[in-house]
This record gives C-alpha cells, sequence and structure tokens, in this order.
C-alpha cells in the first residue's frame, strides 16, 4: 500500500474550521512532546525519535497548504508521523536489521498464564477492568499502558505497533515484514495476552 | 464439536479483531464466552487494547477540537 493511501481515523467527525497558517503553527509546537512520546514508543531509540519528529514538524509545514480542514489539524500530523515511522521500520528491515520474527521467550511467558489443560492459570485469570470509556479516559491507563509496550519484546512490540498504531491490516503487516500471517496472528495474539496481564497488574493493583 | 479451551479461545479473540472469523470459529467461541466469566474479561479488554491503539493519539491533547486554539 503506498503511504498516500492510507487514511487514518478522525473521530472529530470532521467539518472543523481551518485553523489559520499562525495557530497550526502554535498547534504543532504544543503537539511535539506528543508526537516524541510516541514515536519513543514505536521506535524505541530516543535519538532517532527526535529526529523523525523534526522531519514530521518540516514536513507539516511545507505540506502545509495540503492540510484540507477535513480532520483535526493534530490527527494530520499524527498521519505524518506515522508514515515516517513506517518508512524507519522498511529502512531497518532493508539493513537486514530485522531477520528474525519471533522473540525468544514470549511463547513460554504467556503460556504460563495457562494450565497444562488450557484453562487459565488461577493467578493469571482475567478479572474485571470496569467501564471501557473511563478506562481510556484515564491518564494513569495511559501511563501504565507505555510502560507495559515498552516491556514487550522488539519484534513483538513492532508487528503490534504495525497493526494497532499504525493501522495497517495483518496482510499488509505480513508483507512489510515478510511473514506469513498466520504469524502474525500468533504474535499478535501473544503480545495483546502479555499486554493484557501488564496492564492489569499496574492498572488495577496500584490505584 | 470439540470444547474449546481457554487458551484456544483468546486465540480466536485475537484474531476476531484482525480478521473475520468462519462461522465454525464465531460459534465455537460464542460458546465459550457464554460459560467462561474469565474470557469474557479477557474479551473486553482485548477489544479495549485493540481501541487504545487508534485512541492513543487522541488523548491527552490540551484543547478541545471544537474550539479554536488560542
Amino acid at each position: 500500500m503506498a503511504p498516500s493511501e492510507v487514511e487514518w481515523p478522525d473521530s472529530s467527525g470532521g467539518h472543523l474550521a481551518k485553523p489559520s497558517a499562525s495557530q497550526r503553527q502554535q498547534r504543532l509546537e504544543a503537539l511535539r512532546p506528543r508526537l516524541i512520546g510516541f514515536a519513543r514508543l514505536q521506535l524505541r531509540d530516543a535519538h532517532e525519535a527526535e529526529d523523525i519528529v523534526q522531519d514530521t514538524m518540516i514536513a507539516a509545514i511545507e505540506k502545509s497548504d495540503q492540510f484540507d480542514g477535513q480532520s483535526r489539524y493534530e490527527t494530520w500530523v499524527f498521519g505524518i508521523l506515522k508514515h515516517k515511522i513506517l518508512d524507519a521500520f522498511r529502512t531497518r528491515k532493508r539493513q537486514q536489521q530485522w531477520q528474525d520474527w519471533e522473540d525468544p521467550g514470549i511463547e513460554a511467558e504467556v503460556d504460563q498464564q495457562f494450565q497444562d489443560s488450557g484453562r487459565w492459570a488461577v493467578a493469571a485469570r482475567p478479572r474485571h477492568w470496569g467501564d471501557p470509556a473511563q478506562t481510556l479516559a484515564s491518564e494513569r491507563f495511559w501511563q501504565v499502558f507505555d510502560v507495559c509496550m515498552t516491556a514487550l519484546p522488539a519484534i513483538t512490540a513492532r508487528i503490534f505497533t504495525m497493526r494497532e498504531f499504525l493501522g495497517l491490516s495483518t496482510s499488509e503487516v505480513c508483507e512489510e515484514a515478510g511473514i506469513k500471517e498466520n504469524n502474525c496472528w500468533i504474535i499478535l495474539h501473544r503480545a495483546r495476552l502479555k499486554l493484557r496481564a501488564c496492564l492489569e497488574k499496574g492498572w488495577l493493583t496500584e490505584e | 464439536m470439540k470444547m474449546l479451551m481457554c487458551h484456544k479461545a483468546t486465540r480466536l479473540m485475537s484474531k476476531r479483531l484482525d480478521v473475520p472469523l468462519t462461522r465454525k470459529e464465531r460459534l465455537a467461541l460464542t460458546l465459550h464466552l457464554a460459560m467462561c466469566g474469565a474470557c469474557k474479561n479477557c474479551n473486553r479488554q482485548l477489544t479495549l487494547i485493540h481501541t487504545a491503539g487508534h485512541e492513543y493519539e487522541e488523548q491527552a491533547w490540551p484543547t478541545d477540537p471544537q474550539t479554536p486554539a488560542r
């Protein structure tokens, strides 16, 4: 898929007044910390994250004419950043930094959440998290989410990122990563179960 | 149909977030969820995590989208 064909979801419903150039500049500056946070989480490299955000902000200013006001300005800028992160993954793959598709240890770790019979291990049994909307509105939840994302092993995290943050389909992820779709589902399953366990531990216990 | 155990059920819960399940898979998962509270919780959580990826960039924006930035 060509990056330009990707449409990022816009939750605001469109029809917003298009901000003026100076307003955009201000909002871009204000967005910077969040762009950095996002890029760090996805790339796991502070320097690369700084560079990519710099590129993103320059592109946002240069391509300013292309912003049509149909989505929120911030969503549009995030879209640029996402393309750049995907490009960075592609470069890494070309540079052969992406050979294996399986992180050692994660399979055993996820298996430990279950008994041999296939039932949940007593200690790992998922509990009730309360109202999803309230959970997502909680700042603490997102802090725990960041910590848990960082705790995912590298390859698993990259596959998860492409699927859930960059919004690729699993068949697109497979193509990017050069793996079979079945393996993609296996990796995503492990990533989600590990994230789930981590979130539950951090989110429900230390309030 | 062989009874689905929790471990396998979680595979279907995860797969469901990526591609449509086959009719057989859907049925097996529905049956399992109807009688397993822990998996029901798990299913809600995996759905929430799936949503969270899209919501990540939405959270912590200081300005309301409807109000122009100052």
